[in-house]
């Protein structure tokens, strides 16, 4: 230990770090820019997907929940293929199974979007999330109560105008619990990313751990990482969902439930 | 998360000798790196590594199994005890060297970088700014690369393969890796058609080390030395060039 006594604290921190710390954190905190950049390309990829396959899946719904006659069925097979294949397949799919064709490198479509890995994954994610959020939607469309529908026609609205003021919002209202797993079911599975060279937070997980031939250092760090995400997820989609569906919840007012409640 | 399952395969050598009655060693080798290792369609493992691998066995007179992993595992695999050593071209590098043990080395080729015919930009940091260079990910190469062309745009692929896909098809601007596993597996095959070495190979013994060794757990010492002697017999005695010439058309030894 006499030596020690020459280091600097910040090179005995590094020392223990590297020498007799089960994780070396000094290391992780040197590379933490690659972790927040990684974050950053995450949350981008899985809220474009979750915008546009939100925006998507509407008029799906619609149609799949009204049986539209020409639609239902295409729709159908396009929610089937996409629940039914495993996301990773599909990016692969899209990654590197199109680029073995000339006529898709030729296309005018390689360049500027099917040769980026960033607009692959985005294309798959986006699919994938439609699918999802099309059958969900679709169950909470037609299990709207009759009640309010009949309401909503006694007051003379057109089908469009009930669509909009009373089917939609209130399907979007008891759909919202689904909706919040699907946005963390889709940020876990943002991990592909990394399969097709995107440094998200896995690939800079694992950019960490091939640089210093490290077992667990780079997932552990990654894994808190998306720990701290879905924590703001969750909490966020509670409060929303107290802010939406305040009117549904019991009301707690007077003694006599509360101490029902309790028995 | 990307824990890779172990295909294992048994392969039995010199049963009836009294060695045989050793424990078992456990070999793991990568399976994506032709012509040092790739996997036929039936699932056998082929290559020079596999060769080597088997040779040692032999010369040991242990019954060896060998375990396939995925190479950015590798180290991590060795220690938590998946196998006892790894045949798979791993560099003797002194980043690895803090993990690991090594043997002497069995062969040594420098890294060289690849692109497109007449590219039009030079083998250097600013040839290379922006570009897109691919690399293998938790390989000597990564270092290299991430040392001497900062400025370039690095892409990291978890095997070969997938590097040389990507060059092929265009979504890569050049690739770094050993220069004798690209010439092979790559320029001479249909896909590396209308590519070539980007410039001079590369040294950079920092990142590159000495040559490619077998790694073994820092505590064992006797199995990193009974393995140095037997490399030593097979460079020696004439098998290695029987080994060698089954696939190249060089001496791959090195200096």
């Amino acid at each position: 230990m006499q030596e020690s006594t020459d280091r600097t604290f910040w090179e005995y921190l590094a020392y223990i770090s590297e020498n007799h710390s089960p994780l070396d954190f000094v290391l992780v905190w040197d590379h933490i820019d690659r972790f927040l950049w990684g974050t950053l390309l995450t949350l981008e990829i899985t809220c474009l997907a979750l915008l546009i396959g939100g925006l998507l899946s509407v008029p799906m719904a619609i149609a799949r929940a009204y049986r539209h006659r020409w639609l239902n069925f295409p729709i159908w097979c396009f929610t089937y293929f996409f629940r039914g294949t495993p996301l990773l397949v599909q990016t692969y799919l899209l990654y590197y199974g199109l680029a073995q064709f000339d006529a898709v490198r030729e296309s005018f479509l390689w360049e500027p979007v099917l040769s980026s890995a960033w607009w692959c994954a985005l294309i798959a994610f986006t699919l994938n999330t439609a699918g999802y959020t099309t059958e969900f939607l679709r169950g909470s469309i037609v299990t709207t109560p009759s009640g309010e529908i009949e309401a909503a026609r006694a007051c003379g609205m057109s089908p469009l105008t009930m669509m909009r003021r009373i089917v939609l919002p209130s399907a979007f209202r008891r759909a919202l619990p689904a909706y919040s797993n699907e946005v963390i079911f889709m940020l876990h599975s943002s991990v592909v990313l990394s399969t097709i060279t995107l440094q998200d937070i896995l690939g800079a997980g694992r950019w960490l751990n091939g640089r210093y031939y490290l077992a667990y250092e780079g997932f552990i760090t990654a894994m808190l990482f998306y720990m701290v995400l879905v924590f703001i997820i969750s909490r966020g989609f509670k409060l929303w969902e107290k802010h939406w569906l305040g009117h549904l919840r019991q009301r707690e007012t007077d003694d006599a439930s509360v101490t029902a409640k309790a028995n | 998360m990307n824990i890779k399952k172990l295909f294992i395969l048994a392969i039995t050598l010199a049963a009836f000798s009294a060695g045989a009655q050793a424990e078992k060693l456990r070999v793991g080798v990568e399976g994506a790196y032709p012509p040092f290792s790739w996997k036929e369609p039936d699932g056998t493992l082929k290559g020079f590594d596999i060769d080597f691998a088997l040779e040692v066995c032999k010369r040991l007179q242990r019954e060896c199994v060998l375990v396939e992993q995925e190479w950015d595992g590798m180290i991590p695999a060795l220690l938590s005890r998946k196998f006892d050593t790894i045949i798979a071209s791993m560099s003797i590098t002194e980043e690895r060297k803090k993990k690991v043990d090594f043997t002497v080395k069995y062969y040594n080729t420098p890294p060289g970088i690849v692109a497109k015919k007449n590219a039009g930009f030079s083998q250097s940091n600013a040839g290379l700014k922006g570009k897109r260079l691919g690399v293998q990910r938790a390989t000597t190469h990564q270092c290299t690369a991430e040392k001497m062309f900062p400025d370039a745009e690095l892409v990291l692929y978890a095997t070969q393969e997938e590097v040389f896909q990507d060059l092929a098809v265009g979504r890569l601007d050049a690739q770094i890796s050993d220069s004798l596993q690209v010439s092979e597996g790559f320029l001479k095959q249909d896909m590396g058609k209308g590519f070539a070495f980007l410039g001079e190979m590369i040294s950079d013994e920092e990142c590159q080390g000495i040559g490619a060794g077998f790694a073994v757990r820092k505590k064992d010492t006797l199995l990193r030395d009974s393995l140095s002697a037997v490399i030593k017999g097979i460079r020696d005695d004439g098998t290695y060039k029987k080994l060698n010439d089954k696939y190249f058309d060089i001496d791959i030894y090195g200096r």
